[in-house]
């Protein structure tokens, strides 16, 4: 075991899979002789060469298009989008193709490669540096989309990631990236995509969330405890696919469900989640499903952020509705 | 002239050199000792209020902001050459253009300290907001243009880029769409050697940034960008290009970010001290100083004294901003549509709910 925040615990997961297997090289704006923006990918040229952890020309377009060549080629490419606001010139390479090869030729192409990305706001970041948009990502039929809420995770779905053969959009919480240090496993483990994880066992209402959300939701949890409310908390983990089971099985027990997310509202992740629990478990409804999530607004620049995030008092506020309902 | 300096030949036009002595005296442009002295002015101010903002972000006053410290030539040729009716479509490090365009140094510091109300210009006409998306402002201002070629107009648009922006795909379709079109844009690209840390070289394997104006059939002029001479002469031939119908034109103005990409960069892991001072000596203001000094235009004496009042000036506008007041709720919704939609109208109120709620919960 080794003391590790996310940001370490995904350089070691990259610093594995480079080791072991070498068509893995990684790639992306800043990411070789910097090592990152964040640090991500520090210290991994110089151990592994400019051949294999490389700078590319700004072009993310080019980044993601170059990917889908080598991957088909039969490497394993993992490729950085410096900030979630800079992803959408690549955005035709990743809906058009990236998502769709492995259909198009009948399972004769593969595109195993996995797109970083550090999403989310809190950071008092520029404009286009702050964005949660998993409801885009998500809606693309053959794309998988992850994100992990703690280094462990982080460290164990990379990896997953990265030995996948379709296309992962691995989503990084940067609000979180050094906030949370936990004891990681040393060496090798997996996390299998797809799965949630139940964080925290209750009766009264089952929230789930994912990534950043998570920290913000268990302080709102402290609060519900200290008002007689039980919650359980679901750790999404995976947007797509996703873990029907995990939620209609906890839906069923607690009976009310609320999503917490940081997106825009409306044709969000909460809206999917909220009609899988309908669909799975309607019958042991006894409340509407609710939506925390962000207003349908651009997020504003840091003066005004507070107003579009989700803090623990706007969670909280919910929890005691739904239970009154 | 952009025959002689055709990008092909690799040549970077330069009139004033490193040391402030004239090298193309042919081209020297004529200024008026006053409107070049208000110039120089222009450019200290820039970068006195440049050096300031990077401190203030140090004291936690600012969050992050990226330098123009060693880029100001370029900005403050524009400067003087734009006009009113022209459109200034910036990048992100332009703050020189900004100013003479009629933005203030308030409005910079309101956007950089977090608040939208900083990309509102109250006094400059015919500014784009500051675009952080790389290099996509660039089909913007063919389409500014193409809107003025349409009009009859006369006015022209200058946009900015970056080295790093060069390699984006909207780089090569606003050039494409604009020598298309035969607009009236101006198009430069502040090479200042890196992309945060990858140096130009690393983005592209042509010779020059200018010449990728020649397979799209647009004059391109490789010029150095810390000579305001050139910078000026450059724009002004630019100008008449367009004016008479045979725009876009393309310069790659050649130059240095002695600072960091933002404030959140560290350029000692990816750049040495000897390449830093190497380029100090290429200094836009410290050469066009040199130069004034030699014509009895300005002494250091001046300098001094006139950097103390703008250092006044900055922290006046400076302290302005940070009055601001708080940031209204309703901000976030009202300027989202032009008409607004019922639902968005239902989730402010929703909101308006929550905060009473939240009012009596934590008293």
């Amino acid at each position: 075991m080794k003391i590790m925040n996310m940001v370490n615990a995904i350089n070691d997961a990259l610093d594995i899979k480079l080791n072991e297997d070498r068509s893995v090289v990684v790639y992306g704006q800043d990411v070789g002789v910097e090592g990152g923006v964040f640090r991500v990918t520090e210290g991994l040229q110089k151990k592994y060469g400019a051949d294999r952890v490389f700078d590319s020309p700004l072009a993310e377009s080019g980044i993601v298009g170059t990917a889908i060549g080598m991957s088909i080629a039969g490497l394993r490419p993992i490729v950085e989008m410096q900030f979630c606001g800079f992803i959408y010139p690549a955005f035709n390479q990743i809906i058009s193709h990236a998502a769709r090869m492995h259909n198009r030729s009948r399972g004769d192409h593969k595109t195993p490669m996995v797109i970083r990305m550090p999403y989310g706001g809190g950071i008092n970041a520029l404009e286009h540096h702050s964005e949660s948009m998993e409801a885009i990502f998500g809606h693309i039929p053959g794309l998988k989309v992850v994100a992990p809420s703690t280094p462990h995770d982080a460290k164990g779905m990379l990896i997953s990631a990265i030995e996948s053969n379709d296309t992962i959009l691995f989503m990084e919480p940067k609000r979180i990236y050094r906030a949370i240090k936990q004891e990681v496993a040393e060496g090798k483990y997996t996390i299998p995509l797809g799965k949630a994880n139940v964080i925290s066992q209750g009766k009264d209402v089952t929230i789930v969330s994912f990534g950043a959300m998570i920290r913000e939701v268990q302080k709102a949890i402290v609060m519900a405890k200290e008002a007689g409310i039980s919650v359980e908390l679901i750790d999404l983990r995976s947007i797509y696919p996703i873990d029907k089971e995990t939620i209609s099985k906890s839906v069923k027990k607690t009976g009310r469900i609320i999503t917490v997310t940081e997106g825009p509202k409306s044709f969000g992740l909460g809206a999917e989640i909220s009609q899988i629990a309908i669909e799975e478990a309607f019958l042991h409804l006894e409340a509407p499903p609710v939506r925390v999530s962000g207003f349908d607004v651009i997020v504003p620049l840091p003066k005004g952020e507070h107003h579009y995030m989700q803090d623990p008092y706007k969670i909280f506020y919910e929890i005691e509705k739904i239970v009154k309902y | 002239m952009f025959n002689n300096y055709n990008p092909i030949n690799n040549i970077e036009f330069q009139i004033l050199d490193h040391n402030g002595k004239i090298v193309a005296k042919d081209m020297l442009p004529s200024i008026k000792d006053a409107d070049l002295l208000k110039a120089y002015k222009d450019m200290l101010f820039a970068r006195t209020a440049d050096l300031q903002i990077v401190s203030y972000q140090r004291q936690g006053r600012i969050y992050t902001y990226p330098p123009n410290y060693g880029q100001e030539a370029i900005s403050g040729a524009v400067g003087s050459l734009i006009k009113d009716n022209d459109w200034l479509v910036p990048a992100f490090r332009e703050m020189g253009a900004m100013l003479a365009k009629g933005v203030t140094l308030k409005e910079l510091f309101l956007y950089f300290m977090g608040y939208e109300d900083g990309s509102k210009y109250s006094k400059a006409k015919r500014t784009l907001p500051i675009s952080v998306p790389i290099a996509s402002q660039f089909l913007h201002a063919a389409g500014l243009g193409y809107a003025i070629k349409y009009s009859k107009d006369k006015d022209l648009v200058y946009a900015f880029v970056g080295d790093g922006g060069t390699s984006e795909g909207d780089f090569h379709e606003a050039i494409n769409f604009a020598g298309v079109w035969k607009i009236p844009v101006i198009f430069i690209i502040q090479n200042n050697q890196y992309g945060i840390s990858t140096p130009t070289k690393m983005q592209t394997a042509s010779q020059n940034l200018a010449i990728k104006s020649i397979a799209y059939g647009v004059k391109g002029i490789k010029v150095d960008g810390n000579d305001y001479f050139a910078m000026y002469k450059t724009l002004q031939e630019s100008i008449k290009i367009c004016e008479s119908g045979e725009g876009p034109v393309l310069i790659e103005a050649v130059t240095y970010r002695k600072g960091a990409h933002t404030t959140s960069d560290d350029p000692s892991k990816y750049r040495t001290k000897e390449e830093e001072e190497l380029w100090d000596t290429k200094d836009p203001l410290k050469r066009l100083k040199s130069y004034l000094i030699s014509k009895k235009l300005w002494t250091d004496k001046e300098e001094e004294k006139i950097i103390e009042q703008y250092k006044v000036e900055v922290d006046r506008q400076f302290i302005e901003a940070e009055n601001y007041g708080p940031y209204p709720k309703e901000d976030i919704f009202k300027y989202m549509y032009a008409e607004m939609p019922d639902d968005l109208k239902e989730q402010e109120k929703e909101y308006e709910r929550f905060l009473e709620w939240k009012a009596s919960r934590t008293k």
